[in-house]
């Protein structure tokens, strides 16, 4: 975390926020999913200060009102569509300048697409990979350079335990956040020796409206406790994070059985 | 290109989880299937009931008991996914929230800013849209009334897309029609709920045995200033012990103390428990044992909130206690005119039966009216009585302490009810007809097709 605002550099004492040394400066991209806004109702309650964005305004705007209820020190808005990739710069730029710096970015942005369509339809596989992978890896570029410049900040992305072996149930979604966690695992190795912490948060199932619709959702994760894990996580800056935590177990179980039989079972 | 950050179908159909197993309420009788459909965002209604054909209901935790919170081969619109706090004046201790949100949950914010809710029931586990639409009562009644009494305003969305913001003073009738209303009238996105102030998690309780009718009501009179009284009466006693039970009033203590939030319960009742265990013994046993846990005939003790308010939240799913057939509820308020005669007459027809309830609560309404149409309470003797369903004897039990009700002047409450008839319901609230003006064409639930006759749907 860098160092704290000094309030006398903002002598007019107008909107920008005053971090205090246990308040982090926080940028959430993608605050209106499920395991995204749970992670915003810690933040807020903590005191922290967001700078949110997502596409649906209404909806952006009861995440923030929310957010601003619980206590967030301060709390700022954008409303854009992250697959426009065109526009990251300035939303970056932006958000920065608002939060006064930056000490986490938390990226939640993705799609669990439709695999049946996509193995039929080619747009609705580049569409997922595009908001899984293209669009964060343009915003990962530009938040790479501006903590690395600053020697600070934590970068902690959303990938998924789907990424971790090609499933035939979902291997267009899982083939996506496997390129954007090797993608994080890259950047780690690059730009942690300069101060930059960075972190691969890999969900099992979780319960929030993206899942709700799959069959064995009553088995799945309670968003909160997922939510938890990964602001504690993000505290101690852990590499790689496998929430809940049993999935590191049962990923590496389902990695370690041999192609020969894999290819015929049904998972 | 679309959907950059939203996750969160937006289209009617998409919307669609298959219910497995089916959505239940609480005394887990009936049972129905019907199309569940989750929501989370305010903007999602009425979208998500586009096309349904056999009408659509707002639902949130299903902790009624009856049939209020289904509807047979229709579409439940689940809201608790739509649970935000949208603002809080520390000042005043008004709170708004989206409807969805639980009373837990607002305890969770609440109480470590010195606020407490309002009214509260005997569970926290219901949501902020199901405590108005059901205009809920907690043990201070015969203080502060009613949920819907501390409810300043709320939005309405109508299945016509309609968004309307009622408070007593703008689209009174429909704010009226609404607090009680059963989630018939459209769904409440957001509503505002007058907190109170604690300074403490503590109560300070004080248990008092009393023996019949006419020793509960002396003590109420007695008491009739302390903020929260209920009673635990012992239902399954006859002769000298008829009408047993322990007073249990309490107030929130005056002495800054720490303001913690609550824990997570851990216990979940783990399995339904076969239909013989809860029978006319089992039940005496508990009920001596539970009298007599009180030593002495006055106790006085520091509680925190959770165990004085809600006792039975420590064990997730305890209704599974009930086993697979479930539970019925019955509980009415009769007036100050009949309530003695009323109460004793129902409480040995009860024992008369030997039919089984522990979990017997009597308590007395005050006269703090509510601004809802429909609301259930009225000055008079409450009970609420539990039954585990036995088809034969049951429901013949069920139908006659209805009958009894009404020759007494009182009304069952809908909420905890799966038995009352058209004709029942119809004479305990004869302004039904008034109501059914303000219901939405779209909306419906088996408690409405049931005591109107289908009249309600569609009309």
């Amino acid at each position: 975390m860098s160092a704290p605002i000094e309030p006398s550099s903002n002598p007019e004492g107008n909107a920008v926020p005053q971090a205090v040394a246990e308040q982090k400066r926080i940028l959430v991209l993608g605050a209106t999913s499920g395991i995204a806004e749970a992670c915003i109702r810690l933040w807020a309650g903590q005191g922290d200060h967001l700078f949110l964005v997502a596409r649906n305004a209404g909806r952006l705007a009861a995440v923030a009102a929310d957010a601003r209820t619980r206590g967030a020190g301060y709390v700022g808005t954008a409303v854009a569509d992250l697959d426009r990739t065109e526009h990251h710069a300035d939303l970056l730029a932006h958000a920065v300048n608002s939060l006064g710096g930056l000490d986490v970015a938390y990226l939640a942005l993705g799609v669990l697409g439709d695999q049946s369509r996509a193995e039929r339809n080619f747009a609705e596989a580049a569409q997922i990979a595009h908001t899984n992978y293209i669009a964060p890896v343009s915003i990962l570029t530009w938040l790479a350079n501006y903590c690395a410049q600053r020697r600070s900040g934590t970068i902690a992305v959303l990938s998924s335990v789907a990424g971790d072996r090609g499933r035939k149930s979902n291997y267009v979604y899982g083939s996506s956040k496997a390129a954007l966690t090797a993608f994080v695992d890259g950047l780690r190795n690059r730009i942690d020796r300069e101060g930059v912490r960075v972190m691969t948060i890999k969900p099992g199932p979780v319960k929030t409206s993206m899942t709700e619709r799959m069959e064995k959702y009553k088995t799945f994760a309670d968003v909160d406790k997922v939510a938890a894990t990964i602001v504690k996580a993000i505290d101690r800056g852990q590499d790689i994070v496998y929430v809940p935590g049993d999935w590191r177990l049962k990923m590496a179980i389902v990695r370690a059985i041999p192609e020969v039989l894999f290819k015929k079972l049904n998972l | 290109m679309p959907s950059a950050v939203e996750n969160t179908a937006t289209g009617a159909a998409s919307d669609t989880t298959p219910v497995k197993p089916p959505f239940e309420s609480w005394g887990r009788y009936p049972v129905y299937n019907a199309d569940l459909r989750s929501i989370h965002w305010q903007d999602q209604f009425p979208r998500v009931i586009d096309g349904v054909h056999h009408g659509a209901l707002p639902v949130g935790m299903g902790r009624s008991y009856g049939d209020v919170c289904l509807l047979k081969d229709g579409t439940l619109v689940c809201t608790t996914g739509m649970n935000r706090l949208l603002s809080f004046d520390p000042v005043t201790g008004v709170l708004t929230a989206e409807a969805g949100i639980t009373l837990a949950q607002i305890l969770d914010f609440a109480v470590p800013h010195g606020y407490f809710l309002p009214v509260t029931p005997g569970t926290k586990y219901v949501t902020l849209g199901g405590a108005i639409a059901n205009d809920i009562h907690g043990k201070n009644h015969h203080v502060a009334g009613t949920f819907g009494c501390h409810v300043p305003q709320f939005e309405l969305v109508r299945s016509d897309g309609a968004r309307i913001v009622c408070s007593p003073t703008s689209n009174q009738e429909l704010y009226s029609a609404t607090i009680g209303g059963l989630g018939l009238t459209g769904m409440i996105t957001w509503a505002q709920l007058r907190l109170k102030r604690i300074v403490s998690r503590e109560i300070e309780y004080e248990g008092i045995q009393f023996h019949g009718i006419d020793e509960f009501l002396d003590l109420t009179t007695q008491s009739q200033n302390v903020e929260y009284t209920v009673s635990w009466i012992d239902v399954t006693s006859t002769g000298k012990n008829f009408a047993r039970g322990i007073f249990m009033q309490g107030e929130h203590v005056q002495i800054p103390g720490e303001l913690k939030p609550s824990r997570p319960p851990k216990l979940t009742f783990p399995f339904e428990l076969p239909g013989w265990v809860l029978n006319g013994a089992s039940v005496g046993l508990f009920n001596t044992l539970y009298f007599n846990k009180q030593m002495k005939q006055r106790a006085t003790s520091l509680v925190d909130y959770e165990p004085f308010f809600y006792p039975l939240d420590a064990v997730l799913k305890w209704n599974k206690m009930y086993g697979k057939r479930g539970l019925l509820q019955f509980q009415y308020a009769i007036p100050w005119e009949h309530a003695r005669e009323g109460t004793i007459a129902i409480l040995h027809e009860v024992a008369k039966s030997g039919l089984a309830s522990f979990l017997a609560v009597l308590k007395v309404f005050g006269d703090v009216p509510s601004p809802g149409m429909m609301s259930f309470p009225k000055p008079g003797i409450t009970l609420a009585l539990d039954f585990p369903i036995k088809p034969e004897k049951s429901f013949a039990l069920f139908d006659r302490l209805a009958e009894m009700t009404y020759e007494f002047g009182g009304r069952l409450y809908p909420a905890k009810d799966a038995r009352m008839t058209a004709a029942q319901f119809q004479a305990f609230y004869p302004q039904w007809q008034r109501f059914a003006r303000y219901k939405d064409p779209a909306l419906t639930s088996s408690f409405w097709e049931r005591v109107v006759g289908g009249q309600g749907f569609m009309q």
